[in-house]
This record gives C-alpha cells, structure tokens and sequence, in this order.
C-alpha cells in the first residue's frame, strides 16, 4: 500500500514541470507583493494616463505602481482612455473624490491644463509621468518621471549610425500622439542616413504586418525598422521574413517577445524607457511629498530612460522581463 | 407616434379618442431610458460614495453634455432612418479647421469658426446628397466620408503645423469671446456648470419642438418609417434627409468649437469611435434601428446614462478594465427594458 502511495506520489512530482508555469508566477508574485512597510495614514492616489485598453506598456507602468502603493500603505485607483477629452474627465472624477494624490500622463497635454489647475486649487499635488515633460512644471505639477522622447528618438538614431545603417523607416502605431512624433523626430536627427515616417493601424496587427511588409517590398534596399512599442517588434520580424527583407528591426520598449527575438539575433536592439519606475517612483515621490515634502529633481524632469538593450542585457533581463517589470 | 394632446373630438372618430395620461407615458418613447437611468442612479449611488457629491454630478452632466450634444441629431437621424458613422471625427475635423484657419492666416478667431462652420455643414451636405443620389446604404457613405475626414485630420494637420496637434490660438484676437460662448463656465461653490449643459439643453428643446410641433417633424417621422409612402404623399425625401446629415454637422461644429476653445489646441488623431457613443445614447433612449421612431429627450437620457456609467466605474473605484463590458451589457438592458416597455405599452 505504502509502496503504490509513493510511486504515485513520485509519478505525479515526476510529471510536474520545475520551471515556468502558474506556480512560478505564484512564487513571483508572493515575492513582489508585500505588505506596508510605513505606518503612514492610508492616502489614496489616482492615476490616469492616456493608455488604450490593453496596453503591456502601461501593465508594467501600473504594476510598479501598485507595488509602490502596497509599501507606502496607498490605496491606488487607476483609470484610463485614450481620448483626451475622457481622460480630463477622469482626472476631474479623482478631484470631486478627494484624493491625495493624482499621477497623470500628458500625451495631450492641452487638454489636461485645466483640470490640473483645478487639482492645484483643490490642494491636491500632481506628478505627472511618462510624456509631457515640456509641460509638466507649467501645469503645476510637482516632477515629471519619464523619458525625455527626442532624447530616447537622438539615442536610437546615434545606435543605428554606429551599426551602419543607411535607410531606416519609423513605424508609427498611434496617429496623433506627440510623442511618437518626437521619437521619430529624434531618431533622424542624430541618424547619418534617411528615415522616413510609415503610419500604421496600432489596433489592428494583421494590417500593421501588411503595411511593414508592403513597405519593405515596395524598398528594397531599407536596412532598418524602427519600431515605436514591444507589440510591434515581433510582427516587423515576421512582415521581414514574408518580404525575404535584409532589414534589421529595431524597437522601443520591452516585453517576452521582445527579449527572446533579442536573444536570437532577430531583432538587433531595444531602448527601454524602463516603465516600471515610471509607475513606481510616481507613488512613491507623492508619498515622499505627503510624508516629508521632499519633491525629486529640481524642477527637471527625472529621467528613466533611454537605456539600450542588446543581445546581452536580454539574457540577464528576461526573469524580471518575464514578471512583468521590465 | 406624435403624441400631440388631439382636440376634444366632435365626432366619434376612434383615432382621436381621448387617450389617458398613463397610457401616453407609455407610449413615449423614451419611458424605458427613463427607468433605466433611475435604475442606474439608485445603483451608483449605492456602489459609489463619492457619486451623489455636488461635484461629482456635476462632471457626470459635463460628461453626458458632451454626448448629448451629438446624439440629438443623431437620433433624429435614426428617426429618419439612417445613420452616421462620421460623426465623430467630424467634430474633431470642425475644430481642426476652425484652429488652423484662425492661424494659417493670422485672422480674428472668429473667421476661423465662421469656415469651420460653412466647411462642416458642407460635408453634412455631402454625407446627404451622396446618399440620395447614389441610393446606396449610409453605412457605406458614411464610412468613406469617416475614413477620408480620419486621413484628412491627420494629413492637413502635419502638413500644415509640422506636427500632430495644431498650435495654441489661446493668445489670438477673439479667442475670448468664443471662449464665452463654448466654453465657458461657472462655479458655484464647489459645483462646476459648464455651457455645454446649456447648449444640449437647448438642443433638446430645438429638435423635440421640431419633431413634434412642425412639418419637417411629420416628414422625418414619415421618411424613417417608410420613404415610398412619403414620397408618394409629397414628403420632400431627399430634401428631408440632407437636412438631417446637415442637422449632425451642425452639432458637429458646436461640439468641435467646445473642444477647441477648452483645450487651446487639438489633437489631429481624436474622435475615432466616438460616433458609436453617439448611436449608443440615442438607442438607449428609445431610437429604433430601423427607423420611424425615437425622441430626442430619449438621446438626453441616453446620454445621462452614458455619462453616469463611464464615471460611476471611477467612483466606485472599480477595475477600468471592466468598464467595457459594462457599458455593453447596460446598453443591452436598456435596449431590452425599452423593448418591454413598448410592447406593454403597445398590447394595451
């Protein structure tokens, strides 16, 4: 009896896969998790941002800073839209709620000066991340933590010219945003060769893989795909494949997909905005403010990129890329 | 389905029987929205503490006002029978023209909303007469005028400014006083009354006297319900029509002038799917799909439920990423207690 026990037992260990998996994500998140580890009241901070429904991006913007909000004691509210107008209106949502706090993104920054300024008479501090460090300081807000974007675009063109690119093409996935423009714009500044800009449908991958592919047939010679989000990196490859192109493909920001084809030489490199601090350090310099009025940077935007990931940063990135905050 | 109170009647006519109030409640059709945004209010109010709070209705009316300004006209449309699915980039294009205009050639702000204006009503006029002329459906028209206003946004504004967004007109001549009109605003205490709760208002009251009251409401209910008949009796069809995809241009523009003048600046890339918010409210409160039927005081509800739900979620501090579904499944209830609604009110 004993015996059939522990081959049973035995058989079913033996079937179990020791990595990867849903218990590996458990282990993952007991570990990022945490409990507070202040003894401040509990504060509750809203965050609006300007992310489309399933974005990874802004997945790893809100985990840091839901891991932030978990250490400071922050009960933490999230929303978001991708029309300027609703986003606004979301921010005034979090001003008529009393919250202690706003973190706020300014893609469209015009159409948030308002209701920032309302925020500011309400007595409620405001930090804003990721875009619109131009006009972060001006709208009231405390810091800005992001990337400066043209000086991410100038770091990818600088890279592209030493790996000797000559004719690169810049993806844009979301028409309208200031700050894609600006990468692209930084991009062929600091680039020796020719760049030009290819819109195509963010929403919509099968047409974003069409249009990639349409262009690199239609140019044969381009030697370069710059790519504005990890989303788009792995279907710039495949539109490469299908259009038997030489062209090296490039990409901002990072995701699993992102970090495997670095690793196999499929895709040469990504700049990483490391979004993760973007979230993380927005609740916690709101926390800092509140508990000690200490406010970071000086009035500068605080920068959490352009850092470039290649071949060798992936390998020692993918664990922390693959719990999702990278 | 006008239900003007008839004369006492003279002869015993059975059309002009004298019909009681309740049961013309009940035809109205906008009596499921109505229930539908108690139901709604009763349950935010409870799921949200902060919703019931001065200010936070007060969002909540900016935020249906935006709606609403739109899914008048598109109700009546739907009354009549067809749609738009334009709509929405129609107002981001009206604001365009009206910044880039004023700019480009340095004018008094208000030359800028007058083209924008003319410009707008003319691509009304466009989305009307294609429809007429070609007799194809309007989901097709109006998908190509949504697709080429989406292109034409982006293009003219790059071409024009160098960038995505126009530039600031805040500091231009006029800027002031077309502020006042469509922007502008007024706090009493902590409660924020924005003008654009004044011009929906007004809209509503505009397109239900017409709906009711006029001719041209007889000939929009007549065209919607069946076109032949009415051009059979001398219903002017395509004239009628045209001045419905004009009415949504209208709006259109007032809706765009609001944004422009309360952002400065405008986002090329803006408006896309909102058109369905639009046709969403209007069916909410009562429009049917196919035409013949609907009221614009239903659009208003339409709306005021639209706006209680999308920040409702935000209230009740609840997970964005469910808002979606949400919406989904109130505009099925809605759309099903409406149905309810009219055939109890139909079998009596």
């Amino acid at each position: 009896m004993g015996a059939v026990l522990a081959a049973v037992l035995g058989a079913s260990l033996a079937g179990c896969s020791s990595t990867g998996g849903k218990r590996a994500e458990d282990r993952a998140k007991a570990a990022a998790q945490g409990r507070p580890a202040v003894s401040t009241p509990r504060w509750t901070f809203a965050m609006v941002t300007h992310a489309g429904d399933g974005d990874t991006f802004w997945d790893i913007v809100q985990k840091g800073a839901k891991e932030a909000a978990a250490k400071d004691n922050i009960n933490f509210l999230y929303s978001h839209d991708d029309q300027a107008q609703q986003q606004a209106q979301f921010v005034q949502a979090a001003i008529d709620q009393k919250v202690d706090g706003i973190i706020v993104s300014l893609a469209k920054p015009e159409a948030l000066k308002d209701v920032l300024g309302k925020a500011a008479k309400a007595g409620i501090p405001v930090i804003t991340v990721n875009s619109g460090s131009a006009q972060s300081k001006e709208y009231g807000a405390l810091t800005h933590i992001g990337q400066d974007e043209e000086i991410a675009g100038e770091a990818v063109g600088t890279e592209l010219t030493k790996r000797g690119r000559k004719k690169a093409v810049c993806v844009l996935h979301e028409q309208g945003n200031v700050g894609h423009e600006q990468r692209c714009a930084g991009a062929k500044k600091t680039f020796g060769g020719t760049m030009e800009n290819l819109y195509v449908e963010g929403t919509n991958m099968p047409s974003v893989q069409a249009a990639i592919q349409a262009k690199l047939q239609a140019e044969p010679d381009l030697d370069a795909v710059l790519t504005l989000g990890a989303p788009f990196a792995p279907t710039a490859v495949k539109a490469k494949d299908a259009a038997g192109s030489k062209a090296e493909i490039d990409t901002f920001d990072l995701n699993e997909s992102v970090a495997r084809d670095l690793k196999s030489g499929a895709l040469g490199f990504a700049v990483d905005q490391q979004p993760y601090l973007q979230g993380y350090e927005a609740v916690d310099l709101l926390w800092l403010y509140k508990y000690n009025a200490n406010t970071l940077g000086g009035g500068r935007p605080v920068l959490t990129g352009p850092q470039i990931v290649t071949k060798d940063e992936a390998a020692e990135l993918e664990e922390y890329i693959k719990r999702v905050t990278r | 389905m006008s239900t003007a109170t008839a004369p006492p009647p003279a002869a015993r006519d059975e059309r002009l029987a004298h019909v009681s109030l309740v049961r013309r409640l009940l035809g109205r059709p906008e009596l499921g929205a109505v229930v539908g945004a108690v139901a709604v209010f009763v349950f935010f109010s409870f799921a949200a503490p902060s919703f019931l709070q001065a200010s936070s209705l007060s969002t909540i009316l900016y935020s249906a006002s935006t709606i609403g300004i739109m899914a008048v006209p598109v109700a009546m449309l739907m009354i009549g029978g067809e749609f738009d699915l334009s709509a929405g980039v129609m107002v981001t294009s009206s604001a365009l023209i009206s910044s880039m205009v004023s700019y480009q050639l340095t004018a008094n702000v208000w030359v800028g909303v007058g083209v924008s204006l003319l410009v707008t009503l003319a691509i009304g006029f466009f989305n009307g007469f294609m429809l007429t002329r070609t007799k194809l459906p309007s989901f097709i028209i109006t998908l190509g005028t949504f697709l080429m206003l989406t292109g034409l946004n982006l293009g003219f504004t790059k071409l024009i400014s160098g960038s995505v967004s126009t530039k600031s007109i805040a500091d231009m001549e006029g800027f002031p006083s077309a502020k006042a009109l469509f922007a502008s605003q007024w706090t009493i205490g902590d409660v924020t009354l924005k003008v654009t709760v004044l011009w929906w208002l007004a809209l509503v009251a505009l397109a239900t006297w017409i709906l009711l009251r006029t001719r041209a409401g007889n000939w929009i209910f007549a065209v919607g319900g069946a076109a032949e008949a009415a051009r059979a009796v001398g219903v002017p069809v395509v004239r009628t029509r045209i001045g419905l995809y004009m009415g949504v241009a209208l709006c259109a523009w007032i809706s765009g002038q609001h944004i422009l003048f309360s952002y400065d600046v405008v986002q090329s890339g803006e408006g896309v799917g909102n058109e369905f918010l639009y046709i969403i409210a209007a069916v909410i409160g009562g429009c049917l799909m196919t035409g013949g039927y609907g009221s614009a005081i239903g659009s208003a509800v339409g709306a005021f439920i639209f706006g209680m739900t999308s920040n409702g979620i935000v209230y009740a501090q609840w997970n964005p990423d469910w808002f979606k579904f949400f919406l989904g499944a109130m505009l099925l209830l809605a759309t099903l207690l409406n149905a309810w609604v009219r055939k109890r009110a139909e079998a009596k």
